[in-house]
């Protein structure tokens, strides 16, 4: 992208329209027209659709955001310029894009907690799915399971994938195997999880034989999924550290792993800590790869290295696939699992930007 | 950064002696391994995926399932797979930019970090509660939607028959849903870093802000824009659960959207059969499952291969 490129792009696109709109008023709008326009096509746009077919938010945005893309250009048009006119048009519809998207997280979460709220009760926490047919039981056995199940994989994947980052930031001088770290963990970034969980079968066949379901098959697959996450934010921090600190621990005589481990380190750990917190938070929701690796089952097992584990996600899914007769309580068990593992995802999220806000290091500005 | 990062290299091996030389190599020798290892898992990954798919990929074609061989269980699978993304796509592309544009240079500039956050917040919910909700309340709700394109568009090869709201149409618009964070996130960054100086030019010429986001956003985050947009592809194409859940599948080929009518696609497929098989039909599976892997692998190569390209000649970073 060079400068000269700009140039011809703003000649050319700016010539037509502005001699063209010239012709036309000049005024400006005051900014309330815009909210009144707003409000009057929501109002008629509900209307219409309530009108014509039933109640409906999602539509009642759409009609209303057609009605405001066409009045807002009309009034613009008249009051303004036909380039003023255009403008406001796009304003609107990249604001309708906005709020469009925020109507599935909307539904989604109003969803998930009112029909969660059913079963989200001591019993649920305490109780596991031994035994039980129809009403009661709990998801004990898949909460201990996916904390278990994710505790491994932490302990796999946060040393590697920090190592990694150190060999990338302060060993690495972008060399060949560097070079190609980079490049691949991009890539691993993209593997679908349901491919990991392949890998992680295959792998244990060779050692255990075929059809063998543990835990630490699931962990070493969502290893797979976690390791390119940590590495990329920690990559990220320890860039971020400035070199004069290094430099002058190089000063006095430090050794270099001890200037690593003593002074880069600390000063990233914040930063650290949030990427590690949000890829945990990314793999404890995988569902696809303990499907095939862990199984399911309906009691309580906390031994990875001993058959079947029963996982929050997993556990929620054959709820849904393979209910009971009848399938109400089944359904309700299921509903809560989901709650229960949205809470524990916004939980670890939320963990993650209060460390990041308040541990971070003062920087100079 | 990078460059000092280079000359600070011979000074430190000056410094190293003796009992710090030892922990120095440790340090080194742990930090290689581990960069090692992740060479070697993704070697690995495929080794191991090839090395179970073999038994298929040689088996006698009525040995496999659907009793046809190979290609003719993977082709309408890859078939499913590829339509659901290119909805998704559709479907998240031009949001994506909207909703980045809106948070990078139309929202209030105090509120622009909320409602990124917001957005994000779609990414963390697990893919397994999307599809729940996919088959609850979105596929219910889309019965009419559904119904109404049969009326009105019915004369595209896309829409006719009875709607079903197990349709490939409200899987791919739910993965669309799900990919649209990360789109959003490519390229609220890139909209962001587009150079101030080439902004204020353009406004200072008398530019409205749309003028502007045409003549200097746009030609700046071009390359961002579509590896994003390869990124969510892929991330569409390997997406498991929510396709599952939602979508029901079946062996036809036909460009009619709004049906249960679709092929299934190859991560679902893996999913829902993978936990009852033994035998070669294990094999099979992985051998899609490789398919899958390949198939990806190359649109984020691709993707990669974009972002980095920019960088090396743009001289924004």
């Amino acid at each position: 992208m060079t400068i000269t490129e700009h140039d011809q792009d703003t000649t050319n696109d700016t010539d037509e329209p502005s001699l063209e709109a010239s012709g036309r008023g000049q005024g400006t709008l005051p900014e309330w027209v815009r909210w009144a326009v707003a409000a009057a096509s929501l109002a008629v746009g509900g209307l219409l659709v309530a009108f014509l077919w039933k109640v409906n938010i999602p539509f009642t945005v759409i009609v209303g955001a057609l009605i405001y893309v066409v009045a807002i250009y009309l009034i613009s048009r008249t009051v303004e310029s036909q380039r003023h006119a255009v403008d406001r048009v796009v304003t609107g519809v990249v604001t309708t894009m906005f709020l469009l998207s925020l109507i599935p997280l909307i539904s989604l979460v109003v969803t998930v907690v009112t029909k969660g709220a059913e079963r989200f009760d001591a019993q649920f926490f305490t109780y596991s799915m031994r035994g039980v047919l129809g009403e009661g039981g709990g998801a004990y056995h898949a909460i201990m399971g996916t904390l278990v199940i994710t505790g491994v994989t932490t302990l796999i994947s946060v040393p590697i994938g920090i190592f990694a980052a150190i060999y990338l930031v302060e060993y690495g001088n972008k060399n060949a195997i560097s070079r190609a770290l980079t490049f691949f963990v991009d890539v691993m970034t993209g593997i679908p999880s349901i491919v990991a969980g392949l890998f992680a079968v295959a792998l244990f066949t060779l050692f255990l034989g075929p059809g063998t379901r543990m835990g630490i098959i699931g962990a070493v697959a969502l290893t797979v999924l976690m390791i390119p996450v940590v590495v990329k934010s920690t990559e990220e921090m320890l860039r971020l550290v400035p070199n004069e600190l290094r430099e002058a621990s190089y000063a006095l005589g430090v050794p270099k792993w001890l200037t690593i481990s003593k002074v880069v380190l600390p000063t990233a750990i914040a930063g650290i800590a949030t990427g590690v917190t949000l890829a945990i938070a990314r793999v404890i929701g995988e569902t696809a790869p303990l499907l095939v690796t862990v199984g399911t089952t309906d009691s309580t097992n906390l031994n990875p290295f001993d058959g079947r584990m029963q996982t929050l996600p997993v556990y929620a899914y054959y709820s849904y696939a393979t209910p009971g007769i009848p399938r109400e309580p089944y359904f309700a068990r299921m509903w809560a699992a989901a709650l229960t593992l949205m809470l524990i995802v916004m939980a670890l999220n939320v963990i993650a930007r209060l460390i990041s806000k308040y541990f971070a290091p003062k920087t100079g500005r | 950064m990078s460059t000092s990062t280079q000359t600070r290299e011979p000074a430190a091996a000056e410094l190293t002696t003796g009992g710090r030389r030892f922990g120095d190599q440790i340090f080194r020798g742990l930090s290689t391994s581990a960069g090692l290892v992740i060479l070697t898992a993704l070697f690995l990954v495929a080794a191991f995926l090839l090395w179970q798919a073999w038994p298929a990929l040689v088996a006698d074609p009525a040995d496999v399932r659907g009793g046809k061989g190979l290609v003719h269980y993977i082709a309408p699978l890859l078939v499913g797979t590829v339509m659901a993304a290119l909805i998704a796509l559709l479907t998240a592309l031009p949001l994506s930019i909207g909703i980045a544009l809106f948070i990078s240079h139309y929202a209030p500039r105090r509120l622009a970090s909320a409602l990124g956050y917001l957005v994000d917040l779609l990414a963390a919910v697990p893919s397994v509660i999307f599809g729940l909700w996919g088959i609850t309340v979105l596929g219910p709700g889309m019965i009419p939607v559904q119904g109404g394109l049969v009326d009105y568009l019915g004369w595209l090869p896309f829409f006719g028959g009875t709607s079903s709201p197990r349709s490939m149409l409200v899987t791919g618009l739910v993965l669309g849903i799900m990919i649209l964070p990360i789109m959003t996130a490519v390229n609220r960054e890139v909209f962001l870093q587009t150079p101030r100086l080439h902004e204020e030019a353009s406004l200072a010429l008398g530019a409205t802000r749309w003028e502007m986001i045409k003549q200097a956003v746009f030609p700046f985050g071009k390359s961002g824009i579509i590896s994003g947009a390869m990124l969510g592809l892929g991330r569409a194409l390997g997406e498991t659960m929510a396709v599952a859940i939602i979508l029901s599948p079946s062996v036809r080929y036909t460009s009619v959207l709004n049906t249960s009518g679709n092929p299934g696609t190859i991560a679902a497929d893996i999913a829902l059969n993978f936990p009852e098989s033994s035998g070669i039909d294990v094999n099979t599976l992985v051998a899609s499952g490789l398919v899958l892997f390949f198939l990806t692998l190359v649109v984020n190569m691709f993707a990669r291969w974009i972002v980095s390209r920019r960088s090396e000649f743009s001289g924004a970073n």
